[in-house]
């Protein structure tokens, strides 16, 4: 390849012009810091972190370092990304369908609530739904049980949990009975393509899938019981739930207002998807005889996805961003114990936001990366 | 080549101007921030986003409270006038970063003096203008008498990045207490979810809850434990490396604390040029060259104390008269048995 001079220089230029202002940047950086006599350094990752966390998925106390507690807070952060891009896929689909419904009274609800939901600023909604809807909840003395075991409070929504004896042989199981399913679906590929003969793939799935984990409780040993929540009193006007496990309402009204949220851009992806298949696609297909079911599976959702996916992947990425705004309701998530409580307590601002905006990249990226994947796989292989 | 010659021109012309800011940083000066408050014409002041008594803002957006008052006193010495003051409200979170990064010039905000904070983040506590501690509000129906009736399973709301949450941590590890700790960034979001009943007690400093008491929807259904729980010295905080600076907040402060101590205030500031007394006329600027030592002319302490009055007064003015803390405490003069004590001024 020729090198081309001329288209060199002004890229080299702009390279030397990012350089200069990044070295200058972080040059200004250092003098301010030693005329005020801040020392820079990660070492305070490691020191004795001495607060404690509302809620955590690994075992955390003030005791455990300042590293752990970014641990803390990442895991949290990804367990609210994760719940809520799962809810918002979901009602984003159904709500997306919706509105292509020929139903009038479907269609107008479903455009209602996305008008609704998507141009109310989401710090408000979740100020709503923390603190609106938070105080029309019970208090736990006065909280009916849902089922039995279920209780929504104004301290948390407590479930029963289950505790395993021979877990691990349950997993096996699991991880067993997917493998099969895999085997079953590369089986009943090569049949079709050889014979022509279709197999229910989706009967066998589930077949195996409670058939394993069944015979790991009758013959493998695992077994399971379950810890009820409990109501304990605290004081004479004062109660809470003892056991099972306390989802707190932090979490739930976050995940609540994110996935609602941004439920209403997958939405519209979903509409724009599928009201951008070409209408003669769906006629062609029901006339060499596919049922509407095929029609959906085999021939509009394809293509429709191929539509829908690059933008949600920007509104999966939008999620996981806002989870930052955790920190206006006391939701523990990175910003709020790192980028928070750590920083306030270390004064290492330079040092623990460098960290928290590497993390945030890292994680959109993860996001994309995974999303670009699929949508390759789903593109269009032309041959 | 040419055609890129207006490019390399205008990156020149940046590279330069990015130096000539470069060498300014490094030409600091003694006392650059005295240079520049007087330059600005208005003294940089770091608040809180709302706290009765500390520092508050009505309505018509005029700031009252002790805290307050510091800053007033700062300007009156240095610019002459008490009210040549910009505030700026902060969270707890974003105080420290507010006044290492230059956007103020003295963080004045009930803001609890430690050895970590001094030394290692850039910052100097010039003084303590209110002697504070951790406390506990409970609901009355509560039952709670005192905070050894704590249960495992109790939950605290608090704010978020500060010692209480330290404090809080100590204090449950050494009862032995499991607890939830609910931290939130700005104090009206802990109140709201304390009132809602979210958290069965609110933790801060006693002065805070007794000053938030008053936002709740009843506040007499609420009452603050006897006991507290740690040493929260509060005190104005300025950058380190300026000394000059450091030692005119200090000193407005500790003028405010000597006048009440000598019975100078407000009103009878001018008459006390003709007191007997030395430390008297050296308070009100008849009397040697204190100014000078400062930089300042030498009425600086006198402008202070007609124009925002000793420390007596704007406790009285702020924290008093307003309810919220009406008995002096350990804020009283050490000649009343309470622990304010300042070096003298001479």
């Amino acid at each position: 390849m020729k090198l081309d001079y001329k288209n060199l220089l002004p890229q080299i230029i702009t390279l030397l012009a990012v350089v200069l202002v990044f070295g200058f940047f972080s040059y200004n950086a250092q003098v301010n810091m030693e005329n005020r006599g801040i020392t820079f350094g990660y070492g305070f990752l490691s020191q004795e972190s001495s607060f404690d966390v509302q809620f955590s998925l690994i075992e955390f106390d003030g005791s455990h370092s300042y590293f752990r507690a970014y641990l803390v807070g990442l895991l949290n952060t990804i367990l609210v990304s994760v719940i809520g891009i799962i809810l918002a896929t979901i009602i984003g689909v159904v709500v997306g369908i919706a509105r292509l419904s020929k139903n009038y009274l479907i269609e107008k609800t479903a455009a209602v609530y996305v008008e609704f939901f998507r141009n109310i600023p989401l710090l408000l909604q979740i100020f709503f739904w923390y603190f609106a809807a938070l105080r029309a909840l019970p208090l736990p003395q006065d909280a009916e049980p849902m089922l039995g075991v279920f209780f929504l409070t104004i301290k948390g929504f407590f479930v029963p949990a289950f505790i395993w004896n021979n877990l691990d042989i349950f997993i096996y199981s699991v991880i067993a009975a997917i493998i099969s399913i895999i085997f079953v679906k590369i089986y009943a590929r090569k049949k079709q393509e050889n014979e022509g003969k279709q197999t229910p793939v989706l009967f066998i799935s589930i077949g195996l899938l409670l058939i394993l984990p069944l015979l790991s409780f009758l013959i493998g040993g695992s077994s399971f019981s379950i810890d009820i929540p409990v109501i304990k009193q605290l004081s004479k006007s004062g109660f809470t739930y003892e056991g099972g496990i306390g989802l707190p309402p932090e979490l739930i009204a976050l995940a609540l207002a994110l996935s609602l949220y941004t439920a209403t851009f997958i939405a519209e992806c979903v509409r724009a998807g599928v009201q951008g298949v070409g209408k003669g696609q769906k006629e062609a297909a029901a006339s060499i005889g596919l049922t509407p079911n095929q029609v959906l599976k085999l021939v509009i959702m394809p293509q429709a996805l191929r539509i829908i996916i690059p933008p949600t992947t920007n509104q999966y990425l939008n999620l996981t961003k806002n989870s930052s705004l955790a920190a206006a309701i006391a939701y523990p998530d990175l910003v709020l114990i790192f980028a928070g409580t750590a920083l306030m307590q270390t004064g290492r601002a330079i040092e623990i936001v460098s960290i928290t905006m590497l993390t945030y990249l890292t994680l959109s990226i993860s996001i994309s990366i995974l999303m670009n994947w699929y949508n390759k796989k789903i593109a269009i292989k032309e041959k | 080549m040419f055609k890129y010659l207006k490019q390399l021109t205008s990156l020149v012309a940046m590279v330069a101007v990015l130096f000539t800011f470069t060498t300014e940083t490094m030409a600091a000066k003694k006392s650059k921030t005295l240079k520049n408050t007087q330059k600005k014409g208005f003294v940089r002041c770091g608040v809180s986003q709302g706290l009765p008594g500390f520092s508050n803002a009505d309505a018509a957006g005029n700031w009252t409270g002790v805290d307050v008052d510091v800053c007033r006193a700062v300007a009156a010495a240095v610019l002459g006038d008490a009210n040549k003051v910009k505030f700026t409200p902060l969270s707890a979170k974003e105080r420290f970063t507010a006044l290492t990064s230059n956007e103020i010039d003295i963080l004045s905000r009930n803001t609890t003096w430690t050895l970590s904070r001094d030394a290692d983040i850039g910052l100097t506590f010039v003084g303590v203008n209110f002697y504070d501690g951790q406390g506990f509000m409970v609901r009355k129906n509560s039952g709670y008498s005192s905070v050894n009736d704590f249960k495992n399973g109790i939950s605290a709301c608090t704010n978020l990045g500060t010692t209480t949450e330290l404090n809080m941590r100590d204090f449950f590890n050494s009862k032995g207490i499991s607890y939830e700790p609910v931290t939130f960034e700005k104090a009206d979001e802990v109140v709201a979810a304390y009132d809602a009943g979210r958290c069965d007690t609110y933790t801060t400093d006693k002065s805070g809850l007794a000053a938030q008491r008053i936002k709740l929807s009843s506040p007499d259904d609420h009452v603050v434990l006897p006991e507290t729980i740690s040493k929260e010295p509060l005190g104005p905080v300025v950058r380190q490396g300026d000394s000059v600076w450091e030692d005119i907040v200090r000193w407005s402060l500790n003028v405010m604390i000597e006048a009440e101590e000598y019975g100078v205030n407000s009103a009878n500031a001018d008459s006390m040029k003709t007191s007997d007394n030395p430390a008297v006329k050296r308070l009100v600027g008849a009397e040697g060259e204190l100014g000078a030592a400062l930089g300042l002319d030498n009425d600086w302490s006198l402008r202070i104390i007609k124009q925002v009055g000793n420390y007596g007064e704007s406790y009285k003015r702020n924290i008093a008269d307003t309810g919220i803390l009406p008995d002096r405490g350990p804020n009283e003069l050490w000649t009343k048995g309470g622990i304010l004590y300042v070096p003298p001024a001479r």
